[in-house]
């Protein structure tokens, strides 16, 4: 019975989800738009590629146990492994996304294998290090091939007529939910799967996981490719949505950002750090409209300045969070059921 | 700053050299806070670089009022109260945030990356995120001519300042009490606790004063460069990290002969390869020094 409830609702939210599109309502406090309007729709595909993008640090990071600084590089491989071949090889949309995706798998590949050859704080300075590596390459343009710190724009002909213009903004919705759709799965099905239970366990004990004969390393090696191919798969979207590649996404701060959006949510929990994806991303995009917004100004300035910075406000937030609330919203919410469960039972 | 080419060879080496010291002197003042915190207490501060940043930014404040008096003094002023700015957030960052999460060792890490990204998001919406030129007494704004080459005295200066905190930083970790028991913590913190010395107390002191080395470096990096901005605490504590590593975790002087190291290679590889290779080379040069020695890293 219970489970039919879930599923029944699951199937309503994914069906409310799809028609978004259509649903023309007003939601002032939430959205500057009516639901179905193409800002709304652009601020809400955002929302769902930070949740995928999230949700693939959340394997290496809170399933697998692996603190990896670089992961802003395998975002960024994907939006500019894209973008370049667009523009300057001029691919068409198909071979371009094919070509990306054989390079996001050897990338990671390669890296991964070097890293994981040392563990904890060297993996993390490692990984780092490779991340830093791949944005000085970007800032420097290369052969001009990244116009570095100004960023590449897609022209108006690199893409399709049905991804392009304000008018096509849905396609762009629909493409981002179906994305975070399959980016959820691949990730509850591999962490449930055989090789995910023994990320967990390298997590909670790598050497009784090689005392037991299973090689720590090729599973390592694995959630490492699978965690960084996703997230060269969101940066792909990501780049359809925003229409240009910027430098931002390849900076060590981007990644550490990522680490707030998983811990936001809860690490190790994949919903979870979905969650803490969309949360920090809406949250990003919506402290910059209210920093904006005329109360604000007639403030005087020391509340002023701190409140029009999303990123001083998230970066409290956190704080807060990782002091008071250890598991994220996660954790809140389930103490919330907890404790609601009690309380009806009495 | 980039020599002119087609001046003779020995004076672009000899360039290159000193102003390859004067950054390494940045890192070194920015590495060796970092590497005694990570060698005693275990954490990796992210917030270091927004240390430098807060206390270049307050001094930088500080001494705006002053700027019609006499330069050499209002630099001082600026030197002196960075230092404190850095020492006392560092001090409060510790008491605050750090030491609820000392059971809790990756949260340690989180709140410290809180910290550098709400700092640098406070300062950024305080000050903007456009460089603030910086005044500098008229000797500092002027260059030596040494074997050839003409060498800009801020370099000379802050390599000066570089080797006084080296030296004292030496002193206080051999001469003293509270040096011995950093030591002895870094070594070996178990039996330091054990022994029943309050090591808590050292890891607020460690904090502290790394934290006026950052603070420090920080209103040095607007002596070298001529101007602050929000974003180089951020690009510097990268490299800081590289020089850690290399030097070894929790060795001042590994952090000494590190920070020279890369900033000269950093600094050659610039200018004979192109702009942006010595960056990358010195990225490369870490992943190779952790793969080539995996414990390596840690203090021995």
């Amino acid at each position: 019975m219970n489970a039919r409830v879930r599923w029944t609702a699951a199937i309503a939210g994914i069906a409310l989800l799809v028609a978004v599109p259509w649903i023309g309502i007003p939601l002032p406090p939430l959205f500057s738009e009516p639901l179905g309007a193409p800002g709304s729709l652009n601020l809400l595909a955002l929302c769902f590629v930070f949740g995928a993008l999230a949700l693939s640090y959340d394997i290496i990071f809170g399933v697998t146990g692996l603190l990896s600084f670089g992961h802003a590089l395998y975002f960024a491989t994907g939006v500019y492994v894209t973008a370049i071949a667009l523009t300057h090889w001029h691919f068409t949309l198909l071979p371009a996304l094919g070509l990306t995706i054989v390079i996001s798998l050897i990338v990671p590949l390669a890296i991964g294998a070097v890293c994981l050859r040392v563990r904890d704080i060297q993996f993390a300075m490692v990984t780092l290090a490779f991340a830093q590596a791949g944005s000085i390459l970007v800032m420097q343009n290369p052969f001009g091939l990244t116009s570095g710190e100004e960023g590449l724009a897609l022209g108006v002909n690199a893409l399709p007529a049905f991804l392009v213009g304000v008018a096509n903004t849905r396609n762009l919705y629909w493409i981002a939910l179906a994305f975070l759709a399959v980016t959820c799965l691949v990730g509850w099905w591999s962490v449930n799967s055989a090789p995910g239970r023994v990320w967990a366990a390298i997590r909670e004990n790598e050497r009784r996981v090689a005392v037991i004969g299973l090689n720590p390393y090729l599973y390592k090696l694995g959630a490492f490719v699978l965690s960084s191919f996703l997230a060269s798969m969101a940066g792909i979207v990501y780049l359809l949505i925003e229409g240009s590649a910027s430098p931002d996404v390849t900076t060590a701060n981007f990644t550490l950002v990522l680490l707030v959006m998983v811990v936001l949510g809860g690490v190790g929990t994949l919903w979870g750090a979905v969650l803490g994806g969309i949360v920090y991303e809406y949250l990003d995009f919506r402290l910059v409209v209210l920093a904006n917004a005329s109360g604000m100004q007639s403030l005087p300035a020391f509340l002023r300045v701190p409140l029009s910075e999303p990123l001083f406000i998230l970066g409290v937030l956190f704080i807060l969070l990782v002091l008071f609330v250890p598991g994220g919203l996660a954790a809140a919410v389930r103490r919330l059921n907890t404790a609601l469960l009690s309380s009806s039972w009495r | 700053m980039q020599p002119e080419r087609g001046t003779s060879d020995v004076a672009t080496i000899v360039l290159l050299l000193i102003t390859g010291l004067g950054l390494g002197a940045l890192y070194f003042l920015i590495a060796s806070g970092l590497s005694l915190i990570w060698g005693l207490m275990r954490v990796l501060n992210f917030a270091h670089g927004a240390l430098f940043t807060i206390a270049a930014y307050i001094a930088w404040t500080v001494t705006q009022p002053m700027q019609n008096g006499n330069v050499l003094w209002t630099w001082i002023v600026g030197l002196v109260v960075a230092t404190i700015a850095g020492g006392l957030a560092a001090l409060l960052l510790e008491v605050f945030l750090i030491r609820p999460l000392y059971a809790r060792p990756i949260g340690q890490i989180l709140v410290t990356v809180g910290v550098a990204l709400a700092a640098v998001a406070l300062i950024e919406g305080a000050y903007g995120s456009d460089p603030k030129q910086v005044l500098l007494p008229p000797w500092m704004s002027a260059s030596s001519h040494i074997l050839g080459a003409d060498i800009a005295n801020t370099r000379l200066l802050l390599i000066g300042i570089a080797l006084a905190v080296l030296a004292a930083l030496l002193l206080f970790l051999r001469r003293t009490r509270y040096g011995l028991i950093v030591r002895a913590g870094v070594e070996n913190r178990a039996m330091v606790t054990a022994l029943g010395i309050d090591v808590e107390r050292a890891f607020t002191l460690v904090f502290t004063i790394g934290g006026m080395a950052a603070g420090l470096a920080g209103f040095l990096s607007g002596t070298y460069f001529g101007y602050i901005d929000p974003a180089r605490g951020t690009s510097m504590l990268i490299f800081a990290f590289i020089v850690v590593v290399i030097g070894g975790l929790g060795s001042v002087t590994g952090s000494a002969v590190a920070a020279a190291v890369v900033a000269i290679v950093q600094q050659f590889l610039n200018y004979y390869a192109a702009p942006g290779i010595g960056d990358f080379s010195v990225v490369i040069l870490l992943a190779a020094a952790l793969l080539l020695r995996p414990r390596g890293g840690e203090a021995s």
